[in-house]
């Protein structure tokens, strides 16, 4: 059945285009900044993004970071909330269904197939943006930062100003995919779940977009700030921490854990009702 | 094959399936008979386990379902409210993702059998065109070659003819009288009573979600003890039967007398020529509408609904 979703997966449009979309809008940006030399100064635009002129293998963190506020999400929320609620939309489900396909492997299936489509999406754009980044930027130093050391084997600035290795940089790279990839896993359990609720997968991606755009707001008001630690958004950022030296675990470390609560939860809910519901379309 | 027992649906208040006895032999074309919205769909979803009963048990091919329905659905064949596929893949491409979909029949044989199942519903040549182009008509055979890609042992259809022409509909209904010579057994649902009528064995009648009636086509369709006949002799006949006939329109009789030959004999020796004489029957129609009300996409007026 996993193979099954997967050939699905390869085998829509869809997937290819947003993948396209996601991988092309750091291409652009960088094109942009490399043609006119503006990157916008260090703490305002997507992070990192100033520190990129000094070396293109930092791009794939800024990248990350371009994509990840709104185009990631929608393009994970629109994965996922197809997944029970398309099938059910064009009719398929009660055929899987009755082929017999088990509800739970149905749905398991469909989990494996979003996570296969958030890790490629996370690492496509990084990969990209890597290339971009050398072929635009270059990936030797010139000098960084005021005050970060210039030595031939620092490839980068860290945010803190003190210099990285292009292992260092690569290392710390895979540990921001990581996170955001789990980041993104969390928005694909809401949406999940409520593709199992909703035959319709736009009302599906729109509410798990909806959940994470109250989140947002929360998250800056400070009245909210009894529920700050336990909302989706509140830790998105923290895989900046991974270009700090030393590295800020704190964040990190929370960001995991929350993401890990919203999946199994949602996860739970998406099972618990998938698996008795009726199935009417 | 199928045997129900108090099986009841409810969503709310409404209640939609209410004490359904069903009771399929193997071997039979059974036809699910019913108007609109009297709970056939439903009864069928959970037949297939995509529905659960309110309460009742339900046991297909000797499993109690929804508990064991995993082990009986590779052997049914099923169209539920329409065919359906994914719109962008080719029909082809269609069948070999449901065939791979769980206990996924042997890769080895998919083309082949795909494209034999494609043949038997008329599908043989059908090009890669993606299904969205596909018309009604295609789409429903498609769906039906869906639901016999694995020889399943019982077939479960509603609406198989939906958006078939005529030639199209004979030839499914051919197809499936073949299929249950060869050991398949159907059970059809169906509001059209022509098509259950010239294919079926075996008839449940279902209203407002309860079985009213279940027997045999042919003890449905029993014998009335009436004749038929018809006579350009209209008003000689009449003096002939005095009595006998029970109504008589502008050249045909019905006659209260079972026995046609006699019947005939006598007509024609005392020189009434008949062109045709027939026993009457029951039609199908007939039994339906005196075991059912409207369907229920008719709304009425109730006494004191004042909206």
């Amino acid at each position: 059945m996993i193979h099954v979703e997967l050939v699905k997966l390869a085998r829509r449009p869809r997937t290819w285009v947003s993948l396209l979309l996601l991988c092309g809008l750091p291409v652009l940006v960088a094109v942009f900044v490399a043609v006119t030399h503006l990157a916008p100064p260090p703490g305002q635009g997507p992070a990192l993004l100033s520190a990129v002129l000094s070396s293109g293998s930092l791009y794939p963190a800024a990248a990350l970071a371009i994509v990840l506020p709104v185009f990631l999400p929608v393009a994970v929320a629109v994965v996922a909330g197809d997944s029970i609620a398309g099938e059910a939309g064009s009719g398929t489900l009660r055929y899987l269904l009755a082929r017999p396909v088990g509800r739970t492997r149905l749905l398991a299936a469909k989990l494996i197939a979003l996570i296969v489509y958030t890790l490629s999406a996370v690492i496509l754009v990084a990969v990209t943006a890597y290339f971009t980044g050398i072929s635009l930027f270059g990936s030797q130093p010139v000098a960084a930062t005021p005050g970060g050391l210039t030595t031939s084997n620092i490839a980068a600035t860290s945010l803190s100003g003190s210099g990285l290795t292009p292992a260092e940089i690569a290392l710390r790279t895979l540990g921001a995919i990581a996170f955001i990839a789990v980041s993104m896993l969390g928005v694909g359990a809401i949406a999940l779940f409520l593709s199992t609720i909703t035959d319709s997968s736009l009302g599906a991606a729109l509410g798990a977009l909806a959940a994470l755009i109250t989140s947002e707001v929360l998250v800056t008001l400070n009245s909210a700030s009894a529920v700050d630690p336990y909302l989706p958004t509140r830790y998105w950022l923290a895989w900046i921490d991974f270009f700090r030296d030393p590295i800020v675990w704190r964040n990190i470390e929370r960001g995991f854990a929350v993401q890990g609560v919203y999946v199994v939860l949602f996860l739970g809910a998406s099972w618990a009702h998938f698996a008795t519901k009726d199935i009417t379309s | 094959m199928i045997a129900t027992r108090g099986l009841t649906k409810r969503y709310g208040h409404l209640l939609v399936v209410d004490q359904v006895d069903l009771d399929v032999r193997e071997g039979d074309r059974y036809g699910f008979l019913g108007p609109n919205g009297s709970g056939k769909t439903t009864v069928v979803r959970m037949l297939l386990g995509l529905v659960y009963a309110t309460s009742g048990e339900i046991t297909v091919l000797g499993q109690p379902v929804p508990k064991r329905v995993g082990e009986v659905l590779p052997s049914i064949g099923s169209l539920v409210e329409g065919p359906s596929a994914y719109g962008h893949l080719s029909g082809r491409a269609n069948l070999a993702l449901i065939d791979a979909a769980g206990k996924s029949g042997s890769r080895r044989t998919r083309r082949s059998r795909i494209a034999a199942t494609l043949d038997r519903v008329g599908l043989g040549g059908i090009d890669n065109r993606p299904v969205k182009r596909y018309s009604l008509g295609m789409r429903q055979r498609l769906g039906l070659a869906a639901a016999l890609l694995r020889t399943p042992k019982l077939l479960i259809l509603d609406e198989p003819t939906n958006g078939l022409d005529p030639q199209g509909i004979r030839e499914i209904r051919d197809l499936l009288i073949e299929l249950n010579a060869a050991g398949t057994t159907v059970f059809l649902s169906s509001h059209q009573l022509s098509e259950v009528e010239q294919l079926c064995t075996r008839v449940g009648i279902v209203d407002r979600g309860r079985l009213v009636r279940q027997d045999d086509l042919e003890t449905l369709r029993a014998l009335t003890g009436r004749s038929i006949v018809r006579t350009p002799d209209g008003d000689r006949a009449r003096e002939l039967l005095d009595g006998q006939i029970e109504l008589a329109q502008a050249g045909r009789l019905v006659v209260a007398d079972a026995d046609t030959a006699a019947l005939n004999s006598r007509l024609v020796a005392h020189g009434v020529r008949v062109t045709e004489i027939a026993a009457e029957r029951r039609s199908l129609e007939d039994v339906v509408l005196s075991v059912t009300g409207s369907g229920s996409d008719r709304v009425d007026i109730l006494d004191g609904d004042r909206r």
